[in-house]
């Protein structure tokens, strides 16, 4: 259940361009993911988390970082919904948020735990930062 | 002068709810020209057509303008209800009260102004008509069916069966389309071709029914009534007429690498062949890519052993023309490419088949004898995943947008036959949504689950590879939230459907519509839903939009129904509001023959009198019989020679105006 229209999930869409609306629940963005178990919530989860507005509570999760952007599900999703673009945008609202300012390369270093996968790290820098 | 009467319908609180009727009535009263002006609740009611009869007769009107609904809902109706009045039927206009201003407005105020703009606009229109008169157009008493799948089949059938000639144009050496090569068919289990051949036979004993296979439409000329079609029958390099169907060429031809197309290419045959054993007409036929005769001048067997003496290995193309009065649409469909999607695949294992050509490997005469094997190395499988809406509902630019609507219900079928006949095997399928809605439908797939266990699994399929001499399935159960890695021996691909690619080139040579899907548009999706918009082409079975055997056929005999409506006329009345081009100002120039997409307008030297002086000029001339009345030629004449009876610039003008004003 959730509110038709959200100021929240509209910045989503701005940022991506992406209408979560499409997705027909079909999974087939989870049944790719290599990142699956490693996710609280599962791409298809995470698509419809945006639909239903609920975007603190996946700009809290660690799924976040745990995308791959391998782009697996932005291949073979039927509806064109892009779900790695909407992790990414809802990491890059929560990265800003946190420090108010946008990733950095000095950053890098600290991330590299063993658990941020690097793409990750180098996706946030494709789209981001100039 | 004109005298008109303008009468504004209520449609019940449909109109009447959001537009102030009684006072469009009241200003059009005062309107230059109007002589009369009345509202009533229902003007399309039997009262209602009464009152404007009336007034007609009363006031002496020339003319009338009604404010009701669209006039595709009912121009017909007030033009019936004026000539039984005595008007001529083309002295209505119809102002869209309805669609274009109660539906669409919520403000009453606003709502009544537009009403009143609508209706002044009718009204500047209807003072500029002048009367026509339709004419007539003779109906040539054959059909000609495209296409000789179910649809067509049973489209030509019923067809004859009421006196009728009717020829079925089919591409392929064989009659009996996708459906010749289903094993069993949902939802009664019954065999395909148990019921299918007795038709095909019928169809080729039917004395009123020719048959022309192995054939293509090359060229549509004419119009509703009077078509006149030319068919290219494509050299066999045998003798239709004279060939037994013994099949002893087949057992000596030497060149056996040609790809069997009825069974999907899964085996071979040999160059020359009848494509299935109850083929109609049972009739061998030459692939000239294959037979070493026709490429190298050597070989010949087939010749020497043919008792019948049926070989002819200079066999052209032949073209034929013929007349017919109504023409069916009923080219089908085929599964889409997989190239797309790699995923699956498809084109690197054996073992990943489509649907239809899991049909071949399940029936008798197919390329296992109907023994459920794996392709790739003739095993029995013991664990078999099925993948449904591959393509289907897909935006993505891969496969198409629609559902293909049968691949539910079919993989439902696969599933359970495989687990009647094989008790042994594991059948999974992977699903999005089932949708069984359909008589005995929801029943059936159910029986899947509840009596034959077959395991349906809420989501996708990512990826298929190949392990070993297996095959694995990544996917995901959605409803457990789990990923899963399933070892599996085969993956079925229920591959959506899409319109022959014929369809196209076909619908454009009938010019008859055609959506972005390539189905062929039906002329009103709900109420005219066998006809095409263009007068004389009906639809059936797939070419028209995804369905099944038992709608297929209801919708051939719909088809049937209305070519019968059509052949069973003398005459036609053809449309009067047809183009006409003015000779002293046509300069010539082809612009409208080029734009016109019915081949309407022809060009004559003509003597002409231009005031005074006397010159032969080329001017166009529209073949009243062909123009349907679309004007675009209107709008392309840079001279303004071209002018629409009905719709005059002049008329058109006057309502933009009165819009305006
Ligand atoms: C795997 C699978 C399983 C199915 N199982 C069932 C089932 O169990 N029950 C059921 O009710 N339905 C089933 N269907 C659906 C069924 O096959 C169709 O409803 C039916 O075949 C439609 O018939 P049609 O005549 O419209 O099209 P088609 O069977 O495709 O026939 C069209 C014919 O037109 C010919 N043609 C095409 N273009 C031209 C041209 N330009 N000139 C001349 N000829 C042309 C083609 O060669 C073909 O012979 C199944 C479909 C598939 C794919
Ligand atoms: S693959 Fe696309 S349509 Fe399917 S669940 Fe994921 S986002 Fe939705
Ligand atoms: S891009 Fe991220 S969410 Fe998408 S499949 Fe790869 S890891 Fe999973
Ligand atoms: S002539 Fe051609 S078709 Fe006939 S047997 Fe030889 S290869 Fe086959
Ligand atoms: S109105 Fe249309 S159909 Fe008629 S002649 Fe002009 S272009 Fe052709």
């Amino acid at each position: 259940m959730h509110n038709n229209s959200d100021k929240q999930k509209d910045q989503v869409f701005r940022m991506t361009g992406v209408d979560t609306r499409k997705c027909m629940k079909c999974g087939k963005c989870s049944a790719s993911c290599p990142s699956f178990n490693e996710m609280q919530y599962r791409p298809h989860q995470f698509v419809d988390m945006v639909t239903k507005g609920r975007i603190e509570e996946l700009m809290a999760s660690p799924s976040i970082y745990h995308c791959l952007s391998c782009f697996a599900c932005v291949e073979r999703c039927p509806r064109g919904v892009e779900p790695a673009v909407v992790v990414e945008a809802i990491r890059n609202l929560a990265e800003r948020k946190q420090g108010g300012t946008y990733f950095s390369p000095d950053e890098v270093p600290e991330l590299i735990d063993g658990t941020v996968p690097q793409q990750a790290l180098v996706s946030a820098f494709r789209k981001y930062r100039k | 002068m004109q005298r008109i009467g303008v009468f504004v319908c209520w449609c019940g609180s449909n109109i009447a709810a959001t537009v102030d009727v009684e006072r469009v009535a009241q200003v059009m009263k005062n309107e230059p020209g109007v002589v009369f002006s009345t509202d009533y609740q229902y003007m399309c009611s039997e009262a209602g057509q009464a009152i404007i009869r009336n007034a007609i007769a009363e006031h002496k009107l020339t003319g009338i303008v009604v404010c009701s609904c669209s006039p595709r809902m009912h121009e017909a109706t007030f033009r019936k209800t004026a000539q039984r009045a005595g008007l001529n039927p083309y002295m209505v206009e119809i102002a869209n009260i309805r669609e274009q201003c109660s539906w669409i407005h919520k403000d009453k105020e606003e709502g009544t102004e537009k009403a009143i703009v609508l209706a002044r606009a009718a009204l500047a229109k209807v003072m500029l008509n002048a009367p026509l008169i339709a004419g007539q157009s003779s109906v040539t008493k054959r059909a000609l069916v495209i296409g000789g799948g179910i649809a067509g089949i049973q489209s030509a059938l019923d067809i004859a069966d009421a006196g009728y000639e009717v020829d079925i144009v089919e591409k392929e050496p064989t009659i009996g389309g996708k459906m010749s090569k289903l094993d069993k068919t949902f939802p009664t289990l019954d065999c395909s071709a148990c019921i299918l051949t007795p038709k095909m036979v019928d169809a080729a004993q039917n004395e009123k029914i020719t048959l022309y296979t192995y054939s293509e439409v090359e060229e549509v000329k004419g119009f509703v009534g009077n078509f006149n079609v030319k068919i290219r029958r494509k050299a066999r390099y045998v003798k239709e007429d004279v060939c037994t169907g013994c099949g002893a060429c087949m057992q000596k031809c030497p060149s056996k690498k040609g790809l069997n197309e009825f069974n999907l290419g899964l085996n071979k045959r040999t160059a020359i062949y009848i494509p299935f054993a109850q083929a109609i007409p049972n009739v061998a036929v030459i692939d000239a890519t294959q037979c070493i005769k026709i490429k190298n001048n050597k070989c010949g067997l087939c010749d020497t052993v043919c008792a019948a003496k049926a070989i002819d290995y200079n066999q052209q193309d032949e073209f034929i023309e013929r007349e017919y009065g109504a023409i069916v649409m009923a080219t089908g469909f085929n599964p889409i490419k997989l190239d797309k999607f790699n995923e699956y695949s498809y084109a690197e294992c054996p073992d990943v088949i489509t649907s239809l050509e899991l049909e071949r490997i399940m029936n008798a005469a197919g390329p296992t004898g109907g023994k459920l094997v794996k392709m790739s190395n003739g095993e029995h499988p013991h664990d078999i995943t099925f993948i449904q809406c591959v393509g289907s509902r897909d935006i993505s630019g891969r496969g198409k947008c629609y559902c293909s609507k049968i691949c539910c219900m079919y993989t439902a079928k696969h599933a359970m036959l495989i687990r009647d006949k094989y008790p042994d095997v594991n059948v999974h399928v992977f699903y999005i949504d089932v949708r069984t809605p359909g008589k005995n439908f929801d029943e059936f797939y159910r029986r899947a689950v509840e009596e034959y266990s077959v395991d349906y699994i809420k989501g996708q399929v990512g990826k298929v590879y190949p392990e070993g001499d297996h095959l694995v399935v990544q996917g995901v159960d959605m409803l457990a939230n789990e990923q899963i890695i399933h070892k599996t021996d085969m993956v079925v691909l229920a591959t959506a459907i899409e319109p022959d690619p014929t369809a196209r080139k076909i619908a454009s040579m009938l010019t008859a519509s055609i959506d972005t899907n390539d189905f062929i548009t039906e002329a009103h999706p709900k109420l005219r839903p066998v006809e095409s918009p263009t007068a004389g082409i009906f639809l059936s079975g797939v070419c028209q939009g995804p369905k099944d055997i038992p709608e297929t056929v209801a919708q051939a005999g719909a088809a049937a129904v209305k070519v019968l409506g059509l052949l069973s006329k003398d005459k036609l009345v053809t449309n009067p509001c047809v183009s006409q081009s003015n000779e002293l100002l046509c300069n010539g120039c082809s612009m409208c023959q080029n734009v016109c997409p019915y081949g309407a307008i022809g060009y004559e030297d003509k003597l002409i009198n231009d005031h005074g002086i006397r010159e032969t000029r080329r001017v166009a001339v529209v073949n009243e019989a062909l123009c349907q009345g679309c004007g675009a030629c209107t709008v392309t004449c840079p001279s303004g020679a071209m002018d629409l009876k009905g719709f005059t610039n002049k008329q058109i003008m006057a309502e933009v105006d009165a819009i305006c004003k």
